[in-house]
């Protein structure tokens, strides 16, 4: 359907090794056209430059802090406890005395690693499965959408509390390891949907003519599947991806507050708003800006998510 | 729900004794889109007498179809919207009646069947359910009496086993079963005026014929007038009375039937009849219209019909045509209609 | 019909079977030893040992346990908690609130979502589409808690319109209402966009068009043969959320202290109670299974057209 490396904006060559025979079929689904028209209808929508704005500006904060503030995110005051909003401190003080400006700066960069870092991983294992699901079909497909079923009947919270709990009361856990088993036990709740979407593209690209095609003139099966099923199956993982991403920031957060997600001395907007819990009758700012960050990114990416399936959907153009 | 004609009156407009059924005059109906105007009805006039068959011929986008979704009161506004004329029901102005009016006459005055019979049939709900539907609403009828109703519609238009049948949905049907309960539907309310948009383009052709024939004894039984839209010459050939030739939102010919297909008035429908295949001319080749139907978005200056018309000449390209009377109850939109006619 | 019934019914064994087995491993299994962390910080006592080793069958391997104590809940019996209380009891206390406020959920995201999604579908493209596009993106991007917070600050200590705590069992439905409120508004802003994007498909379909010839009232034509069609995908959505809402109730439970289920498992956690943690799981995974099955046989009823053989 698409092809991966436009709706990115990197571009690449994707017919590079095909045969002649196969290079005119995928001429004629024309992908990269669909792709660059998607692109040149993006570049035009509101919602798209706004969310990708908010995006880079999210990114910039998480990879250069300090362009943004100078202030030790760690360094406490306990006598400017809950200080409201001033000049000196924009975003006020939080119960600790910690400056809550530079926290919510330099708390976006464990949220964005967090929901990039579940995000992939989702998509590897759900794609993976799908993709395998969707080729070989018969006994391989029922199995594997039965343990998907498995993973899928438990509810996101519950799995995660559980998951989470479990592994951690087996031994002290350090900063990395809390954010490597949140980032897993995300990614383990939620790869069912993934496969899913990934393995109907798949069923519908199997009964392409040009696949079969492909097929019947000896084509390998990993050529199969690269070449032909996994272009297919890019655009609505890219819409999901998009959406999972905002959805996993907020996921993070949800089980920080739950006291089950990352701790100090990590700093993330779920850690902070954790932390503010408390304190929200006194000190309302503690909670108001980290939630105000958070929301805005993930609103910005199931905005552009949004504006990606619908740029991506011809009927809607 | 129930009315009779007579017993409503509104702004002036009232059912006139003596007028004929249906009569649309001068219709002008145009699209609104984003990409500029597009004059789907361009002045469109004809009338239907009881028991009368007018057959509406024009290709697709020729506006056919949107003259009988505004009889109907069906059209899609916006986009559409109609900047004049009017459509007169026993002489009643239709276009200037009342909402609740309007509905009154839709089922029960003018009813109307469609091209696809699968989506023009809501898919929840059983046959019957649909036909029993405005015999509760619109007659008041109970449940057993609609039910009992519906399944002598069904009988009449021959589905057999109506019994049963009535319990069943529109994806249980046949292609030409459905479009039998479907007219069975339009008949609930005993229409005077039927209007089948293509009822039989969807069909196989044997199904065609014996849908047609159903037709066409509906509306001797009843004494209905039907209007009977179609881009399918040789259906109308046995069942129109009169037919009226479309082209670009304009009635370009409009005549007795045997009239027209002895001698056409226009040159486009002297090429609707050329692209036939007739037995009496076998061996002869086929011809076709050359070019395609002008963009509503863009008529071109004079008669539409002009960059294609094989008589052309220059008044066509700068005026536009009127309607030349060649006959009683003959029209033709043709600047060399007379010619047309009398030439060889 | 009663063979598709049957086939789902079967299909949905082995995935209850996995679920609970994988949860009861998560628990049980994985510590290694089973009463690390079991009764709260000090070691368990023998005694206790002996009798849950005893009672859970720990001397036998995981799946014979397992199999052990899924007969015991299929006859109701949940196990003991370490300090004597009985499971099957504390879950007989909480269930109803959750379900309650599951309920209370599930009435508001139908209402309102329904609501503005017929309304913008049928208007299409103007000011209120627009507005209501915009709150349903930002009802999406907020996190539960935080509506919750919010709500709670300002609808409760501020303005104290709602008692900010809702702890009496079982919990009175008017107290719900704003809880309720928060724990579906994720869950509205999906039935608007269902609803929405259902409705503007189906309001140009012919069927609409013939029910309007047919001389019905536009009421009728809107409510009874555009709304019918339109519904199907939004009851099957609405169906399988209320197993997800009451799986999904622990943090609202959390910020309004409502004596749940979501509060029961959580401070089960906290408490490092197992054996309650496994049993409301199971139950939930239970529910959440059945609301999904229960929705394919509504798709059933809804859409004449699917064929079950």
């Amino acid at each position: 359907m698409t092809d991966p490396s436009t709706a990115s904006a990197v571009t690449t060559a994707p017919e590079e090794f095909v045969t002649a025979a196969e290079h005119a079929e995928v001429k004629g689904n024309k992908p990269r056209s669909l792709a660059s028209d998607a692109w040149h209808d993006l570049r035009r929508r509101p919602l798209f430059l706004v969310s990708a704005a908010l995006i880079l500006l999210v990114l910039l904060m998480s990879f250069w802090p300090s362009l943004f503030t100078s202030v030790d995110p760690n360094y406490a005051e306990l006598s400017k406890s809950r200080e409201g909003p001033s000049g000196a401190a924009w975003f006020g003080y939080d119960n600790q005395g910690y400056d809550l400006f530079s926290r919510t700066i330099y708390g976006s960069r464990a949220s964005i690693i967090v929901g990039v870092a579940a995000t992939l991983l989702t998509v590897l294992i759900g794609s993976t499965f799908g993709l395998l699901a969707g080729y070989y079909g018969g006994w391989l497909d029922g199995l594997m959408s039965r343990i998907a079923d498995v993973f899928f009947g438990l509810p996101f919270v519950l799995g995660a509390i559980v998951i989470l709990s479990s592994f951690r009361s087996s031994g002290d856990t350090s900063p990395t390891q809390i954010i490597l088993l949140v980032v897993l036990s995300i990614s383990i709740l939620s790869w069912p949907v993934c496969m899913r979407i990934m393995r109907s593209a798949a069923i519908a690209a199997k009964q392409q003519d040009y696949v079969k095609a492909a097929r019947a003139l000896g084509a390998s099966t990993s050529r199969i599947i690269l070449r032909h099923m996994l272009p297919n199956a890019v655009a609505p993982v890219l819409v999901y991806a998009t959406i999972a991403l905002g959805a996993f920031i907020g996921a993070e957060a949800t089980l920080s507050f739950l006291g089950i997600g990352l701790r100090a001395p990590v700093v993330s907007w779920g850690v902070m708003i954790s932390d503010s819990r408390d304190v929200i009758r006194v000190a309302p700012h503690s909670l108001l800006f980290p939630a105000a960050f958070l929301t805005a990114t993930v609103l910005a990416f199931v905005m552009l998510g949004d504006a990606v399936r619908e740029a991506l959907d011809p009927k809607a153009r | 729900m129930t009315t009779t004609q007579s017993e409503v009156d509104f702004e002036g407009t009232a059912p006139v004794p003596g007028a004929p059924l249906l009569e649309v005059d001068n219709l002008f109906v145009e699209f609104r889109t984003r990409d500029g105007v597009a004059k789907v009805l361009n002045g469109v006039s004809y009338r239907v007498e009881p028991g009368e068959t007018l057959a509406v011929l024009g290709e697709s986008g020729s506006g056919k179809s949107v003259t009988a979704q505004t009889v109907m009161g069906i059209l899609d506004m916006p986009p559409g919207v109609i900047t004049g004329g009017e459509i007169r029901f026993h002489g009643e102005n239709l276009l200037k009646a009342s909402p609740k009016r309007r509905r009154e006459v839709r089922g029960s005055g003018i009813a109307m069947i469609f091209q696809d019979a699968l989506s023009a049939l809501n898919p929840v709900f059983t046959v019957g359910f649909q036909i029993e539907e405005q015999l509760r609403l619109r007659k008041g009828m109970s449940r057993r009496d609609a039910r009992k109703r519906a399944v002598e519609l069904l009988e009449q238009v021959k589905i057999p086993n109506a019994k049963g049948r009535v319990r069943q949905y529109p994806h249980e049907f046949s292609g030409g079963m459905r479009q039998r309960a479907m007219i069975a539907m339009s008949l609930a309310l005993d229409p005077e005026m039927l209007i089948a948009d293509e009822p039989t383009t969807a069909l196989d052709v044997t199904v065609q014929a014996q849908i047609m024939d159903l037709l066409k004894d509906i509306q001797v039984e009843r004494n209905m007038g039907l209007i009977l839209i179609t881009h399918d010459l040789g259906v109308v050939a046995e069942v129109a009375d009169r037919i009226a030739v479309m082209y670009a939102g304009r009635i370009v010919e409009q005549s007795h039937a045997r009239d027209l297909y002895r001698k056409p008035g226009h040159p486009y429908t002297q090429g609707l009849l050329d692209s036939l295949p007739r037995l009496d001319l076998k061996g002869t080749e086929l011809t076709t219209i050359k070019g395609l139907p002008p963009s509503l978005l863009n008529i071109p200056k004079g008669c539409p019909f002009n960059p294609r018309c094989p008589r052309v000449q220059d008044i066509c390209k700068t005026e536009v045509p009127p309607q030349h009377r060649l006959a009683p109850g003959r029209l033709s939109a043709c600047h060399f209609a007379e010619e047309l006619i009398s030439g060889d | 019909m009663g063979r598709y019934v049957l086939r789902r019914l079967l299909q949905l064994i082995p995935v209850f079977i996995g679920t609970t087995f994988l949860i009861y491993w998560l628990v049980w299994s994985l510590p290694g030893d089973p009463f690390s962390g079991k009764c709260g910080d000090r070691p368990c006592p023998d005694s206790y040992v002996a009798a849950m080793v005893e009672k859970f069958n720990f001397d036998d391997p995981l799946v014979v346990q397992y199999g052990k104590y899924m007969l015991n809940v299929l006859q109701g019996n949940f196990g003991e908690t370490f300090r004597g209380l009985d499971v099957g009891e504390l879950i007989g206390e909480a269930y109803p609130n959750t379900i309650r406020l599951a309920l209370v959920a599930l009435a508001i995201e139908a209402v309102i979502g329904l609501a503005a999604g017929v309304l913008t579908g049928l208007r299409g493209r103007g000011f209120l589409d627009n507005l209501v596009l915009v709150s349903t993106l930002f009802l999406i991007s907020l996190p539960v808690f935080v509506t919750g917070f919010v709500l709670q600050i300002t609808l409760g200590f501020e303005l104290k319109w709602i008692k900010t705590t809702v702890s009496a069992s079982p919990a009175p439905w008017e107290h719900l209402i704003v809880p309720g409120f928060v724990l579906g508004s994720l869950s509205m802003a999906y039935v608007t966009r269902l609803t929405r994007t259902s409705i503007a498909e189906n309001k140009r379909a012919d069927y609409v068009r013939t029910a309007t010839a047919k001389g019905l009232r536009q009421r009728r034509v809107v409510g009874v043969h555009l709304l019918r069609n339109s519904a199907i995908p939004v009851v099957t959505f609405l169906g399988t959320d209320l197993g997800a809402l009451m799986g999904g109730a622990i943090v609202t439970e959390g910020i309004f202290d409502i004596k749940g289920i979501g509060s029961l498992v959580y401070d089960g956690i906290l408490g490092k109670e197992g054996v309650t943690v496994t049993g409301v799981v199971t139950l939930l995974v239970m529910v959440y299974l059945l609301s999904n099955l229960l929705v394919d046989l509504l798709y059933a009823v809804l859409d004449p057209r699917i064929r079950y053989d």
